[in-house]
């Protein structure tokens, strides 16, 4: 009896039921969306760090970066006056530079000792984080007059000049850059490549410190069209590419487009006996902090962030997108979750008032409040039910669209984890300092592009299957509170 | 059957103080059929409800064989209702989106009657009142006198002592009114019922045994 009267009453009072079921139905599919992209976010947000810090890695040991000194910052192109080919006029240079990247500090690597020293350390890379900038020109030759006097009146003007790229004596360059990664060939447990999986070739082995071999990220390979067996340039050394590497992480880029022996990068980049950041593993996880605080201590000057620490600097439009998940979609889909659900009580006592005459004539007739309060709720949690499987498809369709869609969002990840560092450093190396060269930034090191992908999961269903019952639940015992407090005598009352 | 002593029922709407019922004591006894007359809004509802265990008086003493209905809990009312008294409306009062049968059915639903054997009454009281062929009609597609058949019906499926009519004639015409007063005299007759028949209809009323008239809360004998 009591599914007969249920099923009768939703196939009888169908526009009713579709109403509340719609509203909860997108409730529920908008909930499912944003918790499904949030998770997605976070997800694109773990991957972005790893694939810059390495799996494994617990904290990070940077230097604040000191404010750019006068005259600092950036590379500096030096020719003689014999650089270069000279071939119709115009000189051909080429040079190229390694440098520490812009806006990142380095520091002596004995620090590494002093941590690898400390307890409840499981293992620590030492990394130096650099920028190759080659420049290649063509300048015009340089003429001077047949004379070295000036033109004076009513000579013929010196001859214009000639030569250079456009034959008038226009100058063009050209500024690649790409980052460099120095890092111990032998630590391969914590730090940027332990995040990587080897695309082609090999990786760097304990055997290479010395060797002038490189590791390439392989998406920046592809697109510099270099290949294992090649060389590449890196400040005036010729390396040979040995393997190419991807992120373990979809999508993502690895954490430079370079990798050399640390050695090699200290000695071409003068900075011997220099480092940018240690990556520490902590022998459990519990014991996070106390390194954290026991780093600290030890090295008074460096700067010590925890990975959730910098899961908070991840920044650019992922940033953005998980903040406008969390704040946005939070709030509309909390909003349009407390309409339905209003919209469904106030359904339900409207639907319980029009039946009081039959509640009256059903408790006139004998029935119990408990079975009259628990058909209402029955009915109730029927109609959340069903708004919950339109929501799933809705809200799964609206995932697979979503997914369909695959926005590739940006993050960088900003070295200010260093607390109260100069706001908007970006470990991402831009290619070229200064305003000249700002257009040959191609790269960025800490910076990664990640397909947005909302996983369905296992969670997403339960909210889903969880906020429908609730749902039928919370209206259901409106409307059965209302029903309870009808008199039986109702039923003589309303004669219509 | 029913004892009623100094049985008073007052109503309070807002400040006004309605007395529906004043100082009625009476009793009915077992198998009688009593009409109950009167002009509107004098009583005759109030009383059927004290009867029918819907309300409790005021003050004064309601009594259905040793169940003391003035004093009784809810819950026991409505198990009382369930068991002993069947209800006939003016309006009918089925449930619109319920077959004529599973309106019968309802009335058996509170005493846990197996589906089975609840399905066959609900199918042989139809048939008592005339509607076998109408078990899977809802009320929308009957006539009035067959939604108060069916009502009847469902008075009637579990067996009750007592049946109690608020003007079941009200709503229909004079035709069917004969039927379904007939209706219910032949089942009064045969079942050995205790009936109360609210009714304005004097052609009624004459049919019954005794008759009661109620005007302002006061009844009197006729
Ligand atoms: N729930 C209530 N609240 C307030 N007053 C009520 C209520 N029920 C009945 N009354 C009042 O009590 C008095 C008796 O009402 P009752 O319904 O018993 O009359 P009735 O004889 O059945 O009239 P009718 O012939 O119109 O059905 C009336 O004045 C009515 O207005
Ligand atoms: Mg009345």
């Amino acid at each position: 009896m009591f599914f007969t009267y249920l099923r009768r009453e939703l196939a009888g009072r169908r526009r009713q039921t579709a109403i509340i079921a719609a509203g909860m139905a997108l409730a529920i599919a908008l909930v499912m969306i944003v918790n499904a992209v949030s998770t997605g976010v976070r997800d694109a947000q773990a991957a972005v760090l790893e694939s810059v810090y390495g799996v494994g890695t617990d904290l990070t040991v940077a230097q604040e970066p000191a404010p750019p000194g006068e005259g600092e910052g950036g590379p500096r192109f030096e020719f003689d006056a014999g650089a270069g080919t000279t071939t119709d006029g115009s000189t051909e240079i080429s040079q190229s530079r390694l440098m520490a990247g812009f806006g990142s500090t380095t520091f002596e690597d004995d620090a590494l000792a002093t941590v690898e020293a400390l307890d409840d350390v499981a293992a620590a890379a030492a990394t130096l984080s650099l920028t190759n900038t080659t420049f290649n020109g063509e300048l015009p030759e340089f003429r001077q007059g047949s004379d070295s006097t000036a033109p004076t009146e009513g000579e013929q003007p010196v001859a214009p000049p000639e030569g250079g790229f456009d034959g008038a004596g226009g100058s063009a360059f050209d500024v690649d850059s790409f980052t460099v990664l120095g890092l111990d060939p032998a630590a391969d447990a914590v730090g940027p490549l332990s995040a990587v999986a080897l695309d082609e070739g090999r990786g760097l082995e304990a055997s290479d410190t010395g060797d002038a071999v490189a590791v390439l990220d392989a998406t920046y390979a592809t697109s510099a069209e270099l290949a294992v067996g090649d060389t590449i340039d890196v400040g005036g050394t010729e390396f040979e590419v040995v393997g190419t590497v991807t992120s373990t992480s979809a999508d993502t880029e690895t954490a430079a487009n370079v990798y050399i022996p640390l050695d090699l990068a200290q000695s071409i980049s003068g900075e011997e006996g220099m480092i940018s950041s240690i990556a520490v593993q902590a022998t459990s996880a519990d014991r996070i902090d106390a390194l954290q605080a026991d780093l600290e201590e030890a090295l008074p000057d460096a700067t010590v962030s925890t990975q959730a620490g910098l899961a908070a600097s991840v920044s650019g439009s992922l940033a953005s997108a998980s903040s406008l998940i969390s704040n946005l979609g939070l709030w509309v889909s909390l909003a349009v979750l407390v309409a339905a659900f209003l919209i469904a009580i106030l359904l339900t006592i409207q639907g319980v008032t029009r039946r009081t005459r039959e509640f009256g004539t059903l408790k006139a007739i004998g029935w119990s409040n408990r079975r009259i309060v628990g058909q209402v709720t029955g009915e109730s949690i029927v109609q959340g039910l069903i708004g919950g499987a339109a929501g799933l498809v809705l809200g799964l369709a609206g995932i697979w669209v979503v997914n369909l869609i695959a926005p590739t969002i940006g993050g960088a990840t900003a070295t200010d984890v260093v607390a109260g560092g100069p706001g908007g450093r970006q470990l991402a190396i831009p290619g070229g300092p200064g305003g000249g060269f700002a257009d040959a930034a191609s790269a960025s090191a800490g910076s990664a592009e990640v397909v947005l992908n909302a996983p369905v999961t296992i969670g997403v269903i339960a909210i889903a299957i969880g906020l429908a019952v609730l749902g039928g639940l919370v209206a259901g015992s409106f409307g059965g509170w209302r029903a309870a407090r009808l008199r039986p005598a109702e039923a003589l009352r309303s004669n219509a | 059957m029913y004892t009623l002593e100094n049985v008073s029922k007052a109503y309070t709407r807002s400040t006004r103080k309605i007395a529906a019922l004043k100082n009625v004591s009476l009793t009915i006894g077992a198998g009688q059929l009593v009409a109950i007359q009167g002009p509107t809004g004098g009583g005759k509802s109030t009383l059927l409800q004290m009867l029918g265990a819907l309300d409790r008086p005021t003050s004064g003493r309601v009594a259905l064989g040793d169940a003391e209905l003035s004093h009784l809990p809810d819950s026991r009312l409505a198990g009382i209702r369930a068991k002993e008294i069947g209800f006939v409306f003016q309006g009918f009062n089925l449930i619109p989106t319920l077959s004529a049968q599973e309106n019968v059915e309802t009335a058996l639903e509170p005493l846990d009657v197996p589906g089975d054997e609840r399905r066959r009454r609900a199918l042989a009281a139809l048939e008592s009142v005339g509607l076998g062929d109408r078990a899977a009609h809802v009320p929308s597609e009957l006539s009035g006198g067959q939604q108060q058949r069916v009502a009847i019906a469902r008075a009637l499926v579990k067996e009750p002592d007592v049946l109690l009519a608020d003007e079941p004639t009200g709503n229909l015409d004079e035709e069917t009114r004969d039927e379904i007063i007939d209706l219910l005299e032949g089942l009064w007759r045969d079942r050995g019922l205790t009936l109360v028949i609210v009714t304005h209809d004097s052609a009624v009323a004459r049919r019954a045994e005794r008759r009661l008239h109620i005007k302002h809360g006061t009844v009197t004998e006729r």
